[in-house]
């Protein structure tokens, strides 16, 4: 029995089309990768060794210096927002609408199967200040303040990013910590409130610990996802004003694109592969703090 | 307290109202008006943008710049839609993001089950080695593979094809669902395929005929997991597949907005909607199920 469940052909037939799948269009280009963040130049025009120059140009670059800058800012923040917005967004649901909240998380959750670009170009239109304004400047006028040329400056268009993205996923997080919340037993809320247990109360000393496990995966889920933004940045202003707003993502792909350095850009993509698996190992440990717990 | 179990009763936000029986009801209702007002604040920032977008789609460009963007429109240009349909090519690009995605959601399904089963269920030296290395894909981002796979597609001269969307897609949905399915297969008893064995099935006999068969619903949640993540990349799409007619619906939509975008606000308002619309189509038959999904698969990744 146990050599037909370790049956070899049985294993190289069911294994192998994944395996060699996976090995040639994820291991090797990483490696491959790795490779050319030794080298400068391009596939068109022929490479030339370039030792650890371009490390040395990592380092000191200020380009990326912002990007990974920005980069940082925008993962702290969307974190930040999705998180406290999606936890609050389930209290609500677990709490207040009960049982009759299936279609309002149904249609909060909508925009987030729907394509980046769409939801981008929407949002141009929505914070357009030329050659009209859209429907933000006009509520600011009809209250009596100034318009804001919104995706002019660094500063508000970073706004408009953070926005745009926090309504794009809300709904994501309000029902990833929403099943977390319903996991909770319901009676020890039950004793809680028998106890005496009333509102501030109870969420701070029952349901804040119960929900920690959870809270803790959707911070790192979403640490995870931000630190990878591309879509939502490219298509809403395409890393501008200027290049104000540019994440590591969009930095490497136009380095090796519009610059044709494959060599830098590999070098950068390497950057962003150490800060993903540096995320991953968070985790792996906060995964084994789950089962222990 | 007793008002407060009360409210626990189940059918709540419906309770019914007791006028004049209580001192808490005057409070309930309070209550019940700002928990509408909350609800009515959520919808009109969730929803109230597409609505916004939906009515401008109607407007001409004329009546865009020059009355409020709110109101509705004054007659109803429906012809919006079909120049979004062919100055946008819209028919290239949904048949282009069909061609590219329903070939790598099916081989990513194929490899991926049995992978996992063969990770999960059957008995192996190394394959906890296997099945790290397959699970390190899954942090691993699209920028990191894209250099070398461009490289390779313009050198075996399928660069002017969907090809390399299918494969890179295929190879980079495989560790995520993977490792879905070896957790769906690892809540399933190994007596269930010992048993199967006694009977003489070989091991590809009892994947087709047991194993698939009883993970056919987690296939269909790894299956709608794959399909947003592929049908709405952009990073993949932009690089492999950058000629017009190549265009998936992703990166044909930014192209028609850097091109039109800035002079046919009715057509490009047109063009997303008929973007959204189709998800919207899809949303409406399997919300719960997509949902459910995507959170496993958070979870889970």
């Amino acid at each position: 029995m146990k050599s037909v469940l370790g049956d070899r052909r049985a294993i190289a037939i069911l294994l192998g089309p994944a395996l060699v799948v996976y090995t040639l269009v994820m291991l090797v280009p990483v490696v491959w990768s790795f490779g050319y963040t030794f080298v400068s130049g391009n596939p068109l025009e022929g490479f030339r060794f370039a030792g650890l120059s371009n490390f040395s140009r990592l380092v000191d670059d200020p380009d990326v210096h912002a990007a990974l800058l920005f980069t940082l800012k925008y993962a702290v923040i969307m974190t930040i927002g999705q998180v406290v917005i999606g936890y609050t967004l389930a209290l609500f649901y677990v709490f207040v609408l009960r049982r009759s909240s299936t279609l309002v998380r149904t249609l909060v959750f909508f925009p987030v199967v729907v394509p980046t670009v769409a939801v981008a170009l929407l949002y141009q239109k929505i914070f357009q200040s030329a050659p009209r304004d859209g429907i933000v400047n006009e509520l600011l006028v009809n209250v009596g303040l100034d318009r804001v040329d919104w995706l002019g400056s660094g500063t508000t268009a970073f706004i408009v990013i953070v926005v745009m993205d926090i309504w794009r996923s809300v709904g994501f997080y309000g029902v990833l910590i929403y099943a977390g919340l319903i996991d909770i037993p319901d009676d020890i809320i039950e004793s809680a409130r028998i106890d005496g247990a009333r509102g501030w109360s109870l969420f701070r000393r029952i349901v804040l610990p119960l929900s920690l496990p959870i809270l803790l995966s959707s911070i790192i889920f979403s640490i995870n996802g931000t630190i990878k933004v591309f879509d939502s940045v490219l298509a809403l202003t395409n890393g501008g004003p200027g290049s104000s707003n540019t994440p590591l993502t969009l930095y490497m792909y136009r380095t090796a694109f519009a610059y044709s350095d494959y060599g830098y850009g590999a070098t950068i993509a390497l950057l962003l592969t150490i800060m993903c698996f540096i995320v991953t190992l968070f985790i792996f440990r906060s995964a084994r703090r789950d089962i222990t717990t | 307290m007793l008002l407060d179990t009360e409210a626990q009763a189940p059918a709540p936000g419906r309770a019914p109202a007791r006028p004049g029986r209580r001192p808490g009801a005057a409070r309930r209702s309070v209550r019940r008006l700002l928990v509408a007002l909350a609800i009515a604040a959520l919808l009109v920032v969730e929803v109230y943008p597409l609505f916004w977008m939906f009515i401008n789609s109607l407007k001409s460009s004329n009546e865009f710049l020059n009355t409020p963007s709110w109101s509705l429109p004054v007659d109803y240009r429906w012809d919006n839609y079909t120049a979004a349909w062919e100055t946008g090519q819209l028919a290239t690009t949904i048949r282009n993001s069909v061609v590219a995605t329903l070939p790598s959601l099916f081989f990513i399904i194929v490899l991926g089950v049995a992978a996992g089963f063969t990770l999960e269920v059957m008995v192996w030296k190394g394959r906890n080695t296997v099945l790290l290395t397959i699970l390190a894909g899954i942090m691993v981002p699209g920028q990191m593979i894209l250099l070398p796979l461009f490289t390779i597609y313009f050198e075996l001269h399928l660069t002017g094809s969907l090809w390399p969307l299918i494969i890179t897609y295929t190879g980079h949905g495989l560790p995520l669902t993977v490792f879905m399915m070896a957790t769906y297969f690892r809540a399933i008893p190994r007596e269930i395929f010992e048993a199967s064995t006694i009977d003489g099935a070989g091991m590809i006999r009892s994947f087709r005929s047991i194993g698939f068969p009883m993970v056919r619903n987690a296939v269909l949640t790894v299956a709608l997991v794959q399909f947003f993540l592929i049908w709405n990349d952009l990073l993949f799409a932009i690089t492999f597949a950058n000629r017009r007619d190549l265009n998936t619906i992703q990166a044909g939509l930014l192209n028609f907005s850097g091109q039109y975008g800035s002079l046919d606000y009715g057509p490009l308002f047109a063009a997303i909607c008929i973007t959204i619309g189709g998800i919207l189509v899809l949303y409406l038959a399997l919300n719960q199920r997509i949902i459910q999904g995507l959170a496993a698969g958070a979870v889970k990744g």
